[in-house]
């Protein structure tokens, strides 16, 4: 009887299908939900994207990286760049988000490796302050007051004018459903590839990397390498995913898009208040965070203020956050990465 | 001249950077713990000192002789009870916590004392300069700078001539062999955090006197800190003294250029120096 090694659970199973139907309610969202609600959702799926992405980082990697505004704002001005600058439509321009926030990374990456452990954090910080520097003295985009998409490329900006048709809104309200759909995709496109990726052989090597580098490199790993292919490729996503944020803002300045609490403290706050190293962790904790903001917006300095006392308090009592704790009570897990053994007994009367 | 002139203001301008610096060195060095609220504690330190010269209406030279004992218990406390259960192998706990610690700290002070900008109030000692040749100093930078000298000076007695200081560099160099000994590692830990806030609370005092603050302002403060540090090769004080002056400088240097630079500036030399030595100017032999 043969052996085989699976990663799938019974759970897994369900919830596949479970994921499956909140797809496509999620995709059918703006046929019937208003647009405070989109809005929200927009909201929701762009900070998980962040909140996945520092994740891969810090949960897989070890990289703990405390300047992911960089990213975010880089990518943020690489889109009004090439929308006030070339007169690329914004759509399109999301791409370029990524492709400068990759860029910037190369270099992040080279100073910021030189730098071990905790230092590592501050040193993204310290890079991530000159970018915003930089970016300041930018005049054509606003310098240090920043700028607004300029109105005809929004009013004209790709699928817009199909939305409105088809849905029978106004064009604000077109363009924010336009938002949240590339949103979603983007949510998706990444939980799908950080899935794939950890069930890879490379996931493998990342993990034994996280837990022994030393061990991982003795059986081959080249740790140096998993570094730079986890780091770029967030880089890219964190990227992407700032540029769509000031696409549906129209508005940018630097201290908006190089700030460190909205674009850093509050995905720390997501990813560990959820479950640190899961996939799980990040989807539960941007919900917890979305109905903690709600409740305490208002309280302004105390909300922040709650927020990482909550965070310290996860982090001691319950390291891997909520997810850890549910996944413990119940052996739960929805994006299983555990390679298992399963089949019959050994014969060792077969030749 | 004007050159001179602007490269001494720097030089005491790091005199400041290099006291902010010194606790963390001191905290890394001991426990390699960074300590990301580090920045916020100064901030800290620097309200207690205004909320001394404002209740008991004394010199802020004073409160402070007052604040470093409350500063020390409160830095022991906040280690026994907090940091030390964060320390480990695993680098995520202390990261995480004391980045908590800096959010909820810096929102506490916000809540506390208004976003509105503070300035300890100064004498005539503080606006007084001297005027030596055809440089003139000021006496505040002269003091700041003096005061980065004697902790340095005074840290590295601490640590090379005293019982605390031989049972700080055991605790750093083996913790289990040096609890075999006698040594609490964790009230030996307590205590170099209690030290660090009472460094914490003399750079407070200049940061205060010299110019404006308000509770945002931590971060970057933490961040001169880590490049003196950095820069000054870890564990290594007067690297770290040196670190704080090549900061300052390329900041005063920066701003005489364009008064836009001046931050900008700093971090550049910073990153310089890890371009060409990644390892500071003066490196410890491991780690």
């Amino acid at each position: 009887m043969a052996y085989s090694v699976t990663i799938q659970t019974p759970a897994s199973r369900i919830a596949a299908l479970l994921g499956i139907v909140v797809i496509v309610v999620l995709i059918a969202l703006p046929f019937f939900a208003g647009r405070s609600t989109i809005q929200d959702m927009f909201f929701i799926l762009t900070m998980l994207v962040l909140a996945q992405f520092w994740n891969l980082l810090a949960g897989y990697s070890g990289l703990v990286s405390i300047g992911q505004q960089a990213l975010v704002g880089i990518g943020a001005y690489a889109l009004f760049g090439a929308v006030i600058l070339w007169g690329v439509d914004p759509v399109p321009a999301i791409l370029f988000a990524g492709i400068a926030a990759l860029v910037i990374a190369v270099p992040t990456a080279f100073f910021a490796f030189r730098l071990n452990g905790a230092y590592f954090a501050i040193g993204t910080w310290v890079i991530a302050e000159v970018v915003r520097l930089l970016v300041a003295q930018w005049k054509t985009l606003g310098g240090g007051t920043g700028t607004s998409l300029p109105r005809d490329a929004t009013r004209d900006m790709w699928f817009v004018d199909l939305i409105k048709e088809t849905l029978d809104v106004r064009s604000a309200a077109a363009r924010d459903i336009l938002a949240y759909w590339l949103a979603l995709v983007l949510a998706l496109v990444t939980i799908g590839c950080i899935y794939w990726l950890l069930r890879t052989r490379r996931g493998l090597a990342l993990a034994a990397v996280r837990d022994n580098t030393q061990a991982a490199e003795s059986v081959g790993v080249d740790a140096g390498r998993m570094k730079w292919i986890v780091f770029l490729s967030s880089a890219f996503g964190t990227g992407l995913a700032g540029g769509l944020i000031y696409m549906q803002k129209a508005r940018i300045s630097p201290d908006a898009a190089f700030s460190v609490t909205d674009w850093t403290a509050y995905v720390i706050f997501i990813v560990v208040i959820g479950g640190i190293g899961t996939i799980e962790g990040p989807i539960l904790g941007v919900l917890v965070f979305f109905a903690l903001q709600s409740l305490l917006a208002d309280f302004g300095s105390w909300y922040l203020m709650t927020l990482g006392v909550l965070a310290i308090a996860i982090m001691l009592v319950a390291p891997r956050g909520l997810w850890g704790l549910v996944s413990e009570r119940t052996g739960l897990h929805l994006f299983p990465i555990r390679r298992r053994l399963s089949g019959g007994r050994l014969k060792l009367e077969e030749k | 001249m004007i050159w001179i002139d602007t490269i001494i203001q720097g030089i005491l301008l790091g005199g400041l950077y290099a006291l902010f610096a010194s606790g963390l060195s001191l905290v890394f060095g001991i426990m390699r713990l960074v300590n990301l609220a580090h920045g916020d504690l100064i901030v800290m330190g620097a309200y207690l000192i205004l909320v001394l010269v404002t209740l008991l209406g004394i010199s802020p030279f004073i409160a402070v002789l007052i604040a470093m004992p409350l500063m020390f218990v409160f830095g022991y406390v906040l280690q026994k009870h907090l940091l030390n259960r964060t320390l480990g192998d695993d680098i995520l706990p202390p990261l995480l916590v004391t980045f908590g610690l800096s959010i909820a700290l810096q929102n506490a002070l916000l809540e506390g004392f208004s976003a509105d900008s503070q300035r300890l109030p100064t004498n005539a000692l503080t606006t007084a300069s001297l005027d030596i040749g055809p440089i003139t100093l000021g006496v505040m930078p002269l003091l700041t700078f003096g005061s980065a000298v004697l902790v340095i000076v005074g840290l590295n007695q601490l640590f090379y001539r005293t019982e605390l200081g031989r049972a700080f560099r055991a605790t750093s160099d083996d913790a289990i062999t040096a609890s075999l000994m006698g040594i609490k590692p964790a009230n030996i830990f307590a205590t170099a955090t209690g030290i660090a806030l009472v460094i914490v609370t003399i750079a407070a005092l200049y940061l205060g006197l010299r110019a404006n603050f308000d509770p945002n302002i931590g971060p970057a403060r933490l961040i001169y800190a880590f490049e003196a540090v950095i820069i000054g090769g870890l564990g290594s004080l007067w690297g770290t003294l040196l670190g704080g002056v090549i900061i300052g400088v390329a900041q005063t240097l920066g701003a005489a250029i364009n008064p836009e630079w001046q931050i900008l500036s700093g971090h550049i030399a910073f990153l310089l120096v890890l371009l060409i030595r990644p390892r500071g100017l003066f490196p410890r032999a491991s780690d």
